[in-house]
């Protein structure tokens, strides 16, 4: 058992990388309003964050993650470009389905991260190639996607916007993605609405309903959407191995579909950009759907390190995520990825 | 010493001493109906405790109970993990309640899962924050409408007059548990297509650590098997 302060040391070594590299430290707050934390991750965070309660504040939550308060802070207060770093402690907590896990995976954590707020191309690799840096001795594995690409892709989908957005919408969650799909390319069947017994009651007023009904009728006059949409999309998701082979693959399919050729050439720039700081492109794993179930609020490149063990968490995590500062921003953006690497795992590696 | 643990008042109580009746052995209230202590006729060691049926998954995890009898919603919300401590030994066939989602009556165009999802999401846009759900089973809901892929919700506690909560606004759905759906459509609601989150019923459980010989014996005089 490597003891907190092992972990502690490591965190340090770390954040020191991290200063180097050029990012000022920033010491995030433990206990964060909860509301902004639930309004952005739903009820999924409630399962996994510690909420408690203060008299005056309302709701607080012991910090799930850095990425919202260090978004928060930049927004408020930042200059561009900017990278920051912090480390400190995360605390989730495992609801169990019915059985207790002989193993509970740590419910309090030590996190090193780094953001990176730039307009400037080539951040994605700056950042990939720090973290390769630094995680290259203990032997870890890295595995990399692309959300652009999936949205690129359903975006060009010949689709009416009301279908379009609900699959761009539910991009993270592959069950209800798929169901929709599904749906959307066997031919609709209209529905009936029949006149309600009941009073209106309730918040969700009538004209919301009309509006939707109205939509729902229109829906059901769309045509299927042709099964080769499907048969690409099926294809695009396969898409996983060296950066190299699943570049050729990318090209390929982007030979007859013009609507996800930027993003592969995207995809291509950065591949050169992370060959340019002497990473062998084909050491490193390309997965089209990686990010696409745990890591909702990213929408760009995402990374991630493993480790050997099967059964542990990535070492090492990140990704890009634009559209989150938008939200946090209050009517600001600012392009921004970042990471985190969890120095516990490491100091583990380090002992065994 | 075998301790028994059985819901302390109502139908329920009935109901589980008929269950136990029937199968030879005679519980009863000692003393005035509004005593709390019981009496077994009919088995050596066993004792009767008498507790609030939703007391009754946590004295059973904490030992303080070897038997208990509860329904099987109470177990699975309240006792993360319950399989690692508990045995369900037998369904007592009364009790019966299903867990279920409910939607305004009004809602014509709100008939499963998949309708909720997209005016959850519609909700959200139109009000800024995200469809309200009440409910006072968190767990089993959270954990049902996440396997179900269903985001732009919030569930609101609501550990009372559930179904009020969508008249008085301070939900817009509810889940709670029903059997025969009465309240339901008296306050307007109607329950969606799926399938129930989980059917309940009294069911009769053991702490894992109480299994051994004393058990058994009484198990096997109700001819129930561990």
């Amino acid at each position: 058992m490597t003891s907190k302060r092992d972990k502690q040391v490591l965190g340090q070594k770390l954040l020191a990388a991290f200063r180097d590299a050029g990012a000022v430290e920033i010491a995030p707050d433990i206990l964060l309003p909860a509301e902004s934390l639930l309004d952005l991750y739903g009820e999924d965070i409630r399962a996994r964050a510690y909420v408690t309660a203060d008299p005056i504040r309302g709701e607080m939550m012991l910090r799930p993650d850095f990425t919202v308060p260090v978004v928060q802070a930049h927004m408020e207060n930042g200059a561009e470009p900017a990278r920051y770093c912090y480390l400190g402690e995360v605390f989730r907590k495992q609801d169990m389905g019915d059985t207790r896990p002989e193993n509970p995976r740590d419910n309090e954590y030590l996190q090193a991260g780094f953001e990176l707020f730039s307009r400037e191309a080539g951040a994605d690799a700056e950042i990939f190639a720090l973290f390769h840096r630094l995680l290259a001795s203990y032997g870890a594995r890295s595995e990399t996607g692309d959300m652009g690409l999936l949205r690129d892709a359903v975006r060009g989908l010949p689709l009416p916007d009301p279908r379009r957005d609900a699959l761009l919408h539910h991009i993270w969650r592959p069950l209800r993605f798929q169901r929709l799909l599904a749906r959307f390319s066997t031919p609709a069947m209209a529905r009936d609405f029949p006149e309600p017994r009941a009073n209106w009651s309730g918040l969700r007023s009538e004209s919301e309903m009309v509006t939707r009904i109205a939509r729902l009728r229109a829906d059901a006059a769309t045509a299927p959407l042709p099964a080769i949409w499907s048969e690409r999309l099926e294809r695009l998701f396969a898409v996983r191995g060296p950066a190299p082979e699943a570049l050729a693959a990318l090209r390929e399919l982007a030979s007859d579909w013009s609507g996800i050729a930027p993003a592969v050439e995207r995809i291509e720039t950065r591949f050169a950009a992370i060959a340019n700081a002497g990473i062998d492109p084909a050491q490193v794993v390309f997965d089209a759907s990686h990010g696409r179930t745990t890591m909702e609020y990213y929408d760009g490149f995402t990374f991630s390190f493993l480790a050997g063990h099967p059964d542990w968490p990535p070492l090492a995590t990140g990704g890009r995520y634009d559209a989150l500062t938008a939200v946090l921003g209050k009517g600001r953006a600012i392009p921004a990825v970042g990471g985190i690497i969890r120095p516990g795992l490491l100091a583990e590696l380090e002992a065994t | 010493m075998i301790r028994l643990g059985v819901p302390s008042k109502g139908r329920l109580m009935e109901q589980t001493f008929d269950w136990f009746a029937d199968r030879g052995v005679r519980l009863s209230r000692s003393g005035s109906d509004r005593e709390y202590a019981g009496r077994v006729e009919g088995a050596e060691d066993v004792s009767l405790v008498l507790l609030s049926a939703g007391e009754i998954p946590r004295e059973l995890r904490a030992g303080r109970i070897e038997l208990g009898v509860t329904g099987t919603d109470l177990v699975r919300e309240k006792l993360a993990g319950w399989r690692s401590d508990i045995i369900e030994l037998a369904g007592m066939g009364f009790g019966h309640a299903d867990l279920i989602l409910a939607v305004p009556e009004c809602w014509r165009d709100c008939d499963t899962l998949d309708d909720l999802t997209s005016i959850a999401r519609d909700f959200r846009a139109t009000h800024g924050f995200r469809l309200r759900i009440a409910t006072k089973y968190h767990r089993l809901v959270r954990a049902w409408l996440a396997s179900h892929e269903v985001a732009d919700y919030q569930l609101v506690d609501s550990q009372g007059a559930t179904e009020g909560t969508v008249a008085n606004q301070t939900a817009e759905a509810i889940a709670d548990i029903t059997s025969s759906g009465e309240t339901l459509r008296a306050n307007n609601l109607k329950i969606l297509s799926e399938e129930p989150i989980l059917r309940s019923q009294a069911t009769l459980f053991a702490n894992r650590a109480a299994t051994g010989p004393e058990l058994d014996r009484f198990l096997s005089l109700l001819g129930v098997n561990a």
